[in-house]
């Protein structure tokens, strides 16, 4: 019998470039959520930074970078994607690897690509390189997190997959033919 | 006609439009307006209700008169103002509210009837017989009234939104616009200037007066370059913004592509902005008002300021011989830039006594304009002296009744303006609106000078708040002039004085409000319709409540403004739902096996966001019927397949995660046992049930909670709740793991046997009996496996992580064809389900308790939960509460309807004798018959009795008999099997 | 309207869902009699003026959060998270 075959979310749907600026789906060897016990923040952040080098990031912030990074992904909890985690002590981890669509949008007009699906402060100055926000994306859950002068990443649920790259293609049409 | 040497415009880029099918042409820069003045075109529309000819009466966004349609068929926009609308190569320009053409419209018979019309005809005459005001009265008014038409087709134009955010939001950039965002700016802040003009400048576009020594319109290109070149400012064009909201938000309309050729589909037409500003100067301006007199609305007549505008600006003399009329300095001024342009003035007419006009310009001081003569334009105005009136020929007439300062951003928080006797205008009440400055014109102050320091002073203050060192600019020498105004609203003499030129409103008609008693300025507006067109009233507002307020004997102040609401201009109804047309109005959610589902030609229906397939059409199979009784029997007999992927699945760990399990359900959860399965029922704080579902146990701190494809969000958002808010001492994770897992039911008695040929390891009962759960391999992918069933047949779910969804999907469908199975889809879950009188969100549809539906033994009195001591309530606990029944016809009627309801065979089917309703039915091939699921007053008592249903709605009655509601397999020897 | 979440900072209201007066935190005891229940599921302050109310950051952190708001203006005065108020 055929082996199971692994299907990403995006699949057949990118990468696309429209205008300056390429959608491309990032496929995270693991995503695993990290929810520190009561009590247990130091001691999981350090166990994390033992095993990724990365250690548990404030709200709004991300550590690590694209290889293993450690996200901000809400109250008390944190998403390390990349690598595949050991069990930490002290902390909930689930596995989340199926559970989110991850893209990248990259280029000089990507900013202006954004602020057309969410609705928070993007100013340079204000989110920063590492910053990240859970916020709609549109009307889907998100996280919005910038990797780069240029570049973010943005996560919403698998199934909406189909409905980010829409509407995505979408901003960066009405971007690109503004010219 | 254009002048030389005048204007703003690009006279080496000529430009070809058409209107009403005959071509134009015009120069970039020019607006609809502009180019068809210049062309000596002044009849652009019709009113409302009379179908008077009309002009332009202004050269902005106020405009009231020149509305027209631009482009056509589905991309047609109806009601743009000419006034705004930029002319391009190959526009296309069609007149409105005419027929059958601009120049000989039949319905200006209107006109004729005017006596009749006045207002609150409508309102008397139609009154009755009542049913001919729908049939007949209202739609052939509504034919005769009116204004552009929409296509009736589908828009298929992009529409975006956006959201901005910035330290300081600068709306408007005329002088003091610039000054503010100039000072704000080189403070560090981050700054919008937004202005809806395709060009910034304001009135330094319009007027002559210098701005530190030079023209204004190059001192306001030089602040723009300066403006522009720094990275911390952002300039908005053509950005009108139209409301004030909470927390410092503002909307603001872009239109991006009105003024471009409709080359790329994918360019928006609009973007609807929402801007987060810490601050604001408002730097609105002020609009100018008419006067009203005998026959003030002829084509040819305009505001004085849009008479400067359109011959400093655009390089139109907007007539050959124009005569002034006003009560300020601005008419002087108007008269003097005419002449200049070698414009021949007819006359300078002013209501105030002794002042003298430029030299050479034939200046009647103390006198008013009472009347005005032409057809469908101007060409004689009546000057009034004393008891003199003399008729001289003009071709336009320019008035200036003095300025209203544009007050509307500042009330749309509920503040209300205020009245001031210096200027006879109203202007913001301080503080309107938290964080925002209002400043120059439309604070009040007029003098170009003091727009300047304004605006400046306004930006110092913002600065300050905001903790910025901001250096006081130079302000360039500028005119300063004084406001000089006499009251004067209206010229009093015989026939229709205009007011609101779009509703066709006259001063008559206030009067008339006035002696019906409609003395409330809100009353008057909608019994005269004063106000209520396209411009909202921003031409005519404050002189009708002038003329108001004198008819009912009271000051202006007392008499009080209608209240200004967003938008401040029209906005679109595709900008307003920008984005959400088509796939963009809600997300899609789609399981992993969507692809595979629809490759198969099932339907698929909405659940929540999520697609499920509705049944698998076999070939052959010509109705739904046929292939849902096909699939039920397919899981009655050998193995059918279903993704229930889309039920939330809630992970809950931690050392108070059976804590908390015990608390959100009903039962208890702390008693289960590891590697076992338990159905929990939750209830609201009220009594009644929230939802339900099964919990697996899959380690001594680790929980997984199912719930309802439907309420997901809402059980999530609970626990959360319940957690953070009741039980924050608890220590506990919860994340949802719905995405994570894409999980197929296996049911029918041949699922182990299908199963055990995927699984890397075989099961049998003893290690997996019924709610039973654990790990599995699929060739070697570690996955969850559950003995649970929801058809009441041996079943199980299967789950692996999602990315194998499809390929898992397409190998259990395989196998379950190959063993006489298949597919099935949610018409025969529902058959299935049905039959087992399992209840679903249509029976727990928010007001049926546990012992509603017969659960109420699942309450533990062992513990406290959500819900419990309401749930106690003797009202809830009544014998003869409608409770959980099944029902099955016995009559000739065999069709039972979800939503009829239930009466005692005597009685009449009256909402008084009403004892219950049926919830659902379906067709069970399974059992031969139609099924139902309802709720019947003292219920379970009642099994073997019959009751009549009656279906109101569609006039059927059926007799059936009350059983219990597990019809099949009510042992449910099945599941264990 | 925007509000500050104490995690995540200023967000538009849309990414919050209300659930009234704050009176939820204070659940009474399952033995606490009939007019404590029904006060506490069925009644709620409505004042105009300064209200102590709930609101969850839906679709942002998933916090419950304690807002001081203005009924009247819609100022918001302060959030605090409602795992702490409610410890």
């Amino acid at each position: 019998m055929a082996d199971l075959i692994a299907t990403s979310a995006c699949a057949g749907r990118l990468p696309k470039t429209i205008g300056d600026v390429t959608l491309t789906e990032i496929v995270f060897g693991a995503i695993t959520s990290v929810a520190p016990l009561k009590g247990q923040e130091e001691a999981v952040s350090d166990a994390l930074k033992a095993q990724i080098g990365a250690a548990l990031p404030k709200p709004n912030r991300s550590t690590g970078k694209a290889a293993a990074r450690a996200v901000f992904f809400g109250r008390g909890q944190t998403m390390v994607l990349g690598p595949r985690l050991a069990h930490i002590e002290g902390a909930v981890m689930t596995d989340q690897t199926d559970a989110w669509a991850a893209v990248e949008l990259d280029g000089p007009s990507a900013r202006d690509v954004l602020v057309r699906l969410v609705s928070v402060d993007l100013r340079p100055d204000v989110f920063k390189q590492g910053h990240a926000a859970r916020t709609p994306i549109i009307h889907m859950p998100g996280l919005v997190l910038r990797t780069g002068a240029d570049r973010y990443l943005l996560m919403t649920f698998r199934s909406m997959a189909g409905t980010l790259v829409h509407d995505l293609e979408t901003a960066m049409e009405g971007v690109a033919a503004r010219g | 006609m254009r002048v030389q040497g005048r204007g703003l415009i690009d006279r080496n880029t000529p430009v070809s439009f058409t209107f009403d099918g005959v071509a134009h042409e015009g120069f970039a820069g020019d607006t609809v307006a502009s180019a068809l003045l210049a062309g000596g075109v002044r009849l652009m529309g019709r009113s409302f209700k009379y179908h008077r000819p009309r002009g332009p009466l202004t050269a902005g966004s106020e405009e009231p008169n020149a509305l027209v349609t631009i482009g056509r068929g589905a991309a047609a926009d109806p009601n743009t103002r000419a006034t705004v609308q930029e002319v391009f190569e190959g526009l296309e320009v069609s007149s409105q509210n005419r027929w059958p053409s601009l120049g000989f419209d039949l319905m200006s018979v209107n006109d004729l009837f005017a006596p009749f019309l006045a207002a609150g005809f409508y309102y008397k005459t139609f009154m009755w017989p009542r049913a001919f005001w729908e049939k007949l009265y209202e739609p052939v008014i509504r034919r005769a009234a009116g204004l552009g038409a929409l296509s009736g087709q589908p828009n298929e134009d992009r529409y975006e939104r956006a959201w901005a955010h910035c330290d300081v939001l600068v709306i408007g950039s005329g002088p003091a616009g610039l000054m503010a965002a100039l000072t704000a700016a080189r403070a560090g802040l981050d700054v919008i200037l937004a202005e809806e003009d395709a060009r910034m400048g304001g009135r330094c576009l319009a007027e002559r007066e210098e701005v530190g020594g030079r023209p204004a319109h190059v001192w306001a290109g030089e602040v723009l370059a300066e403006l522009g070149a720094m990275p911390n400012v952002r300039l908005m064009t053509r950005t009108t913004v139209t409301g004030a909201y909470d927390g410092g938000t503002y909307g603001a309309l872009e239109r991006v592509s009105h003024h471009l050729p409709a080359t790329d589909p994918r360019r928006p037409r609009e973007c609807f902005w929402r801007i987060a500003a810490r601050r604001t100067i408002l730097c609105a301006g002020a609009l100018e008002r008419p006067v009203a007199f005998r026959n003030n609305d002829r084509p040819g007549v305009m505001t004085a300021g849009a008479v400067r505008a359109y011959l400093n600006r655009w390089g139109v003399a907007t007539g050959k011989s124009v005569a002034v009329f006003g009560n300020t300095d601005d008419a002087h001024r108007t008269a003097r830039d005419l002449a200049d342009a070698g414009v021949h003035v007819a006359a300078l007419i002013d209501t105030r006594e002794g002042v003298t006009g430029p030299a050479g310009i034939p200046t009647f001081s103390g006198s008013v304009v009472c009347n005005t003569g032409g057809g469908k334009a101007l060409d004689s105005i009546t000057i009034r002296r004393g008891g003199r009136e003399d008729r001289i020929a003009a071709d336009c007439l320019a008035i200036s009744g003095g300025w209203n300062p544009t007050v509307h951003l500042t009330c749309h928080m509920n503040a209300r303006p205020r009245w001031r006797d210096d200027i006879l205008s109203f202007v913001p009440a301080p503080d309107a609106v938290p964080g925002m400055e209002a400043a120059g014109a439309c604070n009040g102050a007029f003098s170009t000078a003091a727009c300047l320091r304004e605006g400046a002073e306004a930006a110092l203050r913002v600065a300050e708040a905001l903790g910025a060192k901001a250096a006081a600019p130079e302000l360039p020498p500028a005119e300063d002039d004084p406001y000089r105004i006499a009251a004067l609203w209206h010229v009093p003499g015989k026939g229709r004085a205009w007011l609101d030129f779009q509703n066709d409103v006259t001063v008559k008609d206030v009067h008339q409000a006035a002696v019906e008693n409609f003395r409330s300025v809100e009353h008057m507006k909608r019994y005269t319709t004063q106000g209520m067109a396209t411009d909202q009233g921003k031409n005519s507002n404050v002189a009708a409540l002038a003329i108001l307020a004198d008819a009912t004997g009271r000051g202006i102040p007392e008499t009080g403004t209608t209240t200004f609401r967003p938008p401040y201009v029209p906005v679109s109804i595709a900008a307003m739902g920008a984005g959400a047309q088509g796939k963009g109005f809600a997300p899609q959610r789609l399981t992993t096996s969507h692809k595979a589902t629809t490759e198969r030609g099932a339907p698929m229906i909405e659940a929540g966001l999520w697609y499920r397939p509705s049944y698998f059409p076999a070939p052959g199979e010509t109705t739904w019927r046929q292939s849902c009784d096909r699939e039920v029997a397919m899981v009655r007999t050998a193995v059918g397949i279903c993704d229930v992927s889309t039920l939330g699945k809630i992970d809950i760990q931690g050392p108070d995660a059976a804590a908390m399990l015990d608390f959100v359900y009903t039962n208890s959860f702390s008693t289960l046992a590891e590697g076992r399965v338990r159905y929990g029922l939750m209830l609201r704080e009220d009594g009644h049930v929230m939802d339900d579902g099964t919990t697996a146990r899959l380690g001594d701190q680790h929980f997984v909670m199912t719930t309802t494809t439907a309420a997901a969000g809402q059980v999530m958002k609970h626990l959360e709740f319940v957690h953070q808010c009741l039980r924050p001492d608890w220590d506990l994770s919860m994340i949802s793991v719905t995405e994570q897992w894409a999980q197929f039911a296996v049911a029918g008695p041949k699922s182990r046997e299908l199963l055990n040929g995927l699984l890397d390891q075989p099961i049998d009962d003893a290690t997996w009996p019924f709610m039973s759960c654990g790990k599995i391999a699929v060739q070697g992918v570690e996955g969850r496996l559950f003995r649970i069933s929801f058809s009441g047949e041996h079943a199980y779910e299967i789950a692996v992580p999602a990315r194998f969804g499809d390929s898992l999907f397409r190998l259990l469908v395989a196998r379950a064809e190959g063993m006489g199975g298949g597919l099935y889809g949610m018409e025969a879950l529902n058959v299935l389900r049905i039959e087992k009188g399992h209840i679903t969100h249509a029976e727990i549809h928010g007001r049926t308790t546990a012992f509603d539906i017969g659960m109420q033994r699942m309450v533990s009195q062992k513990k406290d939960c959500i819900g419990k001591t309401m749930s106690e309530r003797p009202g809830l606990m009544d014998g003869g509460r409608e409770r959980l029944v099944g029902l099955r016809p016995v009559g000739a009627v065999q069709q039972l309807i979800a939503g009829a309801h239930l009466f005692g065979m005597d009685d009449a089917p009256v909402r008084v004798n009403d004892q219950g309703y049926i919830t659902s039915t379906c067709w069970s091939p399974t059992l031969g018959g139609t099924l139902a699921l309802g709720f019947l007053k003292r219920g379970p008592e009642r099994y073997g009795e019959t009751v009549k249903m009656v279906d109101h709605v569609r006039g059927i009655t059926a007799v059936c008999e009350v059983v219990n509601p597990v019809f099949f397999d009510p042992e449910g020897g099945r599941v264990r099997g | 309207m925007r509000i500050t979440c104490p995690i995540c900072g200023a967000r538009d209201s849309r990414e919050f869902s209300y659930r009234g007066a704050a009176l939820a935190l204070d659940r009474p005891d399952p033995d606490a009699g009939e007019d404590a229940w029904a006060e506490y599921v069925h009644l709620r302050e409505n004042p105009a003026g300064v209200l102590r109310e709930l609101w969850y950051h839906e679709a942002g952190c998933s916090a419950w959060i304690v807002v001081q708001r203005n009924t009247t203006t819609h100022e918001v005065l302060g959030a605090e998270l409602a795992a702490e108020v409610a410890r």
